[in-house]
């Protein structure tokens, strides 16, 4: 072992161990990341046709008859602290706390579960208040960009709970610690999507 | 030392418990701001510059510290940081074009 290598075996629960590719980094890792930057371009297109159309209906319902940034606010709080969560499930499944673990990855997952409800719950009062996917420009890339969004959220809680199944089984060594954190990298990017429509969508219009 | 080595080298340990609840505490923060400045009228004239400001200070501490580029090797970062640039770009390309800025 090299001794730029020791400082990361004496973390122990740090990075993964040196792979024997090209590169040094673990593939999966690499191509998962790659995954991510093609997301951020989808994401990128969404978010540019909702604001290229933003502002250019005559006819309402209009994003300030509908919103509701209390409870926005608040789901934005809650996929915050699903972060947090997260990188907990992450941290003890690499120490191997297999009490811990389960109990913070069941966590992640309800706090999905939590704002894909709070969404159900906000898109059915747009739609009572007149606000249809059909109804203006408005409506139709707002519901489609939110709507990628909470389809992203609900592959991730789905995930969660498959790593939850794992963990509560004992099948989550630390050796498998990456499975955790290819998940944790997923979940992380939904959460910083939902900061860019957070505040491009809700605080500014 | 090998190239992978070399490269692998660049990692450093990821962050522990203390830090990670440091963080989100910085990031409650930040978001209680957030929602202030949106509802405090005198703040209106920088609303935009101010949100967007705040905004990116949370992206960027969620993808350093929760998504470890800043421990992780480089190309991670750059994987990332390149098509969220030309994302960038599609967005205000787009906005210039349509005469929204």
């Amino acid at each position: 072992m090299t001794d730029a290598a020791l400082p990361l075996a004496a973390a122990g629960a740090a990075a993964p161990a040196a792979e024997r590719t090209s590169t040094g980094l673990n593939s999966r890792k690499l191509l998962f990341w790659s995954f991510i930057g093609s997301e951020c371009m989808f994401f990128g297109s969404l978010i540019a046709t909702y604001m290229v159309y933003r502002g250019r209906d005559t006819t309402g319902p209009f994003p300030h008859d509908v919103f509701d940034i209390p409870l926005t606010s608040y789901s934005a709080l809650i996929l915050l602290v699903s972060s947090l969560t997260m990188v907990l499930a992450l941290s003890a499944v690499q120490r191997g706390d297999r009490r811990r673990a389960p109990l913070w990855l069941a966590a992640t997952a309800l706090l999905g579960v939590h704002f894909l409800a709070n969404q159900a719950w906000e898109f059915t009062h747009f739609v009572e208040k007149g606000l249809k996917l059909q109804t203006n420009l408005f409506s139709c890339s707002f519901y489609v960009l939110t709507g990628f969004h909470g389809t992203h959220v609900l592959v991730g809680t789905i995930w969660l709970w498959s790593l939850f199944t794992l963990a509560v089984r004992g099948k989550l060594p630390p050796g498998r610690a990456l499975d955790v954190e290819v998940a944790g990298l997923y979940w992380h990017f939904v959460d910083v999507v939902w900061i860019a429509i957070f505040t491009l969508v809700y605080l500014i219009h | 030392m090998t190239a992978a080595e070399v490269t692998h080298a660049a990692e450093r340990p990821h962050p522990g418990a203390r830090q990670y609840l440091l963080v989100a505490l910085l990031l409650l923060i930040v978001t209680a701001v957030e929602v202030t400045v949106f509802y405090v009228p005198a703040m209106h004239p920088i609303l935009v510059p101010a949100l967007l400001t705040l905004s990116a200070a949370k992206f960027a501490m969620v993808a350093m510290f929760y998504m470890h580029l800043r421990f992780d090797a480089r190309l991670f970062s750059w994987v990332f940081l390149t098509p969220l640039a030309v994302a960038a770009a599609v967005i205000l390309a787009l906005m210039a074009l349509f005469h929204v800025l």
